[in-house]
């Protein structure tokens, strides 16, 4: 069996006229990033609170980290590290006593949850603004600090809720490094995000979630692949060969559509493309070109960006969902 | 035990930010002190007969309890105020017991309560006021005031943890304050007062605890209305902390 170390099925959630979740599944293995992505409002804040056992659902079941997280909450608690969508840092304290705080709390001795401060603050680029407090932060000091709080006690799961919102783009990578080096040191994180780069980098599988419902898990490639929209490139030595190129396209080429050779702007001529919906169809042509004696220097499969992927389905759902 | 050490760190964490922000003990020094002389000089007059210092003596173990009564505000409006803002949403994710938050905040007021005492007793004795009983008798006082404070705080807790706002924290309390030590044995004798009046003075839990304040610090008979205090006292706990603690466990 799969090593799941968040297991949710069913979930559903209703504030007054909202069902923020609408039976929302959640699978993630062991040591791997799982992307939760979405729009605003979609649920993603409200199921992660639901599996940092801050939020009781309505319906359905969780399990993290191997523990029934309505059962034994408790025992959850000790396996996971949250940092929540808006910054919980305690103004008034310092970085360091808001460090040294969690350590306490987590029942560190005194002297160690000061030394696993100091260790995160530097981590974090934050030893010179240790001994101010926080209120004197910049947004992105904070972000960090409250991350940095989120793993004072080396949890075995991770919950960032949009992590990056807010942050320019270095900071964002900072971040990102961060959260690989967690899960290189055998953590498992899952985070939510509205910014589909960062699913595409950060990601094993990635779950679209719309109105509280799941409506997409998949790998990043595997999603795309999905949902269609692939296009076949095909380049020949010979640019007298692009018409026989054509053809041989013309006849893998999804239904409905034809080759055609490229010719926008900026893109150097000399190629020839053809949308095409299976797998097969690249081998197929390979094969095809191969027995007409066609030589080809450049052939790739290019998959739609995240983007388009991410609209194509949020698009298809939000016109059904009730407004 | 580990519920202690957690409340500790928390009520370490309160104190940091008292601390940092001391006007926020505005209402546990000067303004009491306020109090004190406005009600001294502008009443002392009429309501003491011309000897303010008798009226002095009178009124400043109530405006003690009336201190501490109001000195529980504020416990409420900063814990509405954390969990709006998110505070308490990383303790909730930490495998600490669900009290210790609460816990710690209130042990963190014992400061706001004792300096109530310290500041009221002090300025008292400037202006002429005589503890006439003795020190442990006086030091008895301090505790009980402060104890009961610990104990009348936990109102300002609940109603923190159920409305909505921290402005809206303060207009629940003054509305159940004010009418708690205006109608009671704070200002005047008791038997000044119309029957209806007297009524309520008589079953208000500030009123035993001024008697016995008095008595321990003018003179006068302490065991019984001391024993009536404790009585409130307990019985405050064993209604608002389960109150309180279930308010803050379903607020999301
Ligand atoms: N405490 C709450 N009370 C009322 N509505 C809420 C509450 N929390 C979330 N919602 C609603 O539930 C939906 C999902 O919210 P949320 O989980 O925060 O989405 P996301 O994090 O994806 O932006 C939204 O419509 C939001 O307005
Ligand atoms: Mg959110």
């Amino acid at each position: 069996m799969e090593d799941l170390v968040v297991r949710a099925e069913g979930l559903r959630k209703r504030f007054g006229e909202t069902q923020a979740l609408d039976s929302v599944d959640l699978a993630m293995r062991r040591g791997t990033v799982l992307g939760v992505l979405g729009p605003n409002g979609a649920g993603k804040t409200t199921a992660v609170r639901v599996l940092a056992t801050l939020l009781r659902p309505d319906e359905g079941t969780a399990f993290v980290a191997g523990v029934d997280v309505l059962k034994h909450p408790d025992q959850v608690r000790r396996k996971i590290g949250l940092t929540g969508q808006y910054a919980s840092v305690d103004e008034d304290l310092t970085g360091t006593q808001n460090l040294v705080l969690i350590g306490r709390l987590l029942d560190m001795p005194g002297r160690d949850a000061k030394r696993r401060a100091v260790e995160l603050l530097e981590w974090f680029g934050l030893q010179e603004a240790a001994g101010r407090p926080a209120k004197t932060y910049s947004g992105g000091m904070r972000r960090r600090l409250d991350l940095a709080a989120s793993l004072v006690g080396h949890p075995e799961v991770i919950f960032l809720d949009e992590p990056t919102t807010g942050l320019d783009p270095a900071k964002r990578e900072d971040m990102w490094g961060v959260v690989r080096s967690q899960v290189t040191r055998g953590a498992s994180v899952l985070l939510t995000t509205q910014y589909l780069e960062e699913a595409d980098a950060l990601a094993d599988e990635i779950v679209v979630v719309d109105h509280g419902r799941v409506i997409a898990h998949d790998t990043p490639d595997g999603l795309k692949r999905r949902v269609g929209g692939q296009t076949l490139k095909v380049r020949p030595a010979d640019p007298e060969r692009l018409p026989d190129v054509l053809r041989v396209l013309d006849a893998v080429a999804a239904p409905g559509t034809t080759a055609a050779k490229d010719e926008a702007a900026g893109s150097r001529p000399g190629t020839a493309s053809v949308p095409v919906t299976s797998d097969a169809a690249l081998a197929d042509a390979v094969a095809q070109m191969r027995a007409e004696g066609v030589e080809v220097t450049e052939l790739a499969l290019h998959l739609p960006s995240l983007d388009e992927v991410f609209h194509t389905l949020t698009g298809r759902t939000r016109t059904e969902a009730p407004v | 035990m580990s519920v202690l050490t957690h409340s500790g760190a928390l009520a370490q964490r309160s104190l940091i930010k008292t601390m940092r922000t001391p006007e926020a003990l505005i209402d546990v020094t000067i303004q009491p002190v306020i109090f004190l002389l406005l009600f001294t000089y502008l009443f002392g007059g009429a309501i003491g007969d011309g000897d303010r210092h008798a009226y002095l003596q009178f009124l400043l173990p109530g405006m003690l309890a009336q201190s501490l009564a109001m000195g529980g505000v504020a416990l409420g409006q900063n814990l509405n105020a954390d969990i709006e803002k998110g505070v308490f949403d990383r303790f909730r994710s930490l495998p600490i017991s669900r009290a210790a938050p609460l816990v710690g905040a209130v042990l963190a007021d014992v400061v706001r309560y004792l300096s109530v005492c310290l500041v009221m007793l002090t300025f008292g004795t400037i202006m002429g006021f005589r503890v006439e009983t003795g020190f442990l008798p006086a030091v008895a006082a301090v505790a009980l005031s402060v104890g009961f404070g610990l104990c009348f705080c936990w109102i300002s807790v609940w109603v923190g943890m159920i409305v909505r706002t921290s402005g809206a924290v303060q207009g629940v309390m003054f509305m159940l304050v004010l009418p708690l030590t205006f109608g009671s044995n704070v200002f005047v004798a008791t038997d000044t007062l119309p029957g209806w009046l007297q009524a309520f003075v008589q079953v208000n839990p500030i009123t035993p605890l001024v008697a016995t304040i008095r008595g321990l610090l003018v003179g006068g008979p302490v065991a019984a209305h001391l024993t009536v205090t404790l009585i409130w006292m307990a019985g405050l706990l064993v209604v608002f902390v389960p109150l309180a603690l279930r308010a803050y466990a379903r607020r999301a």
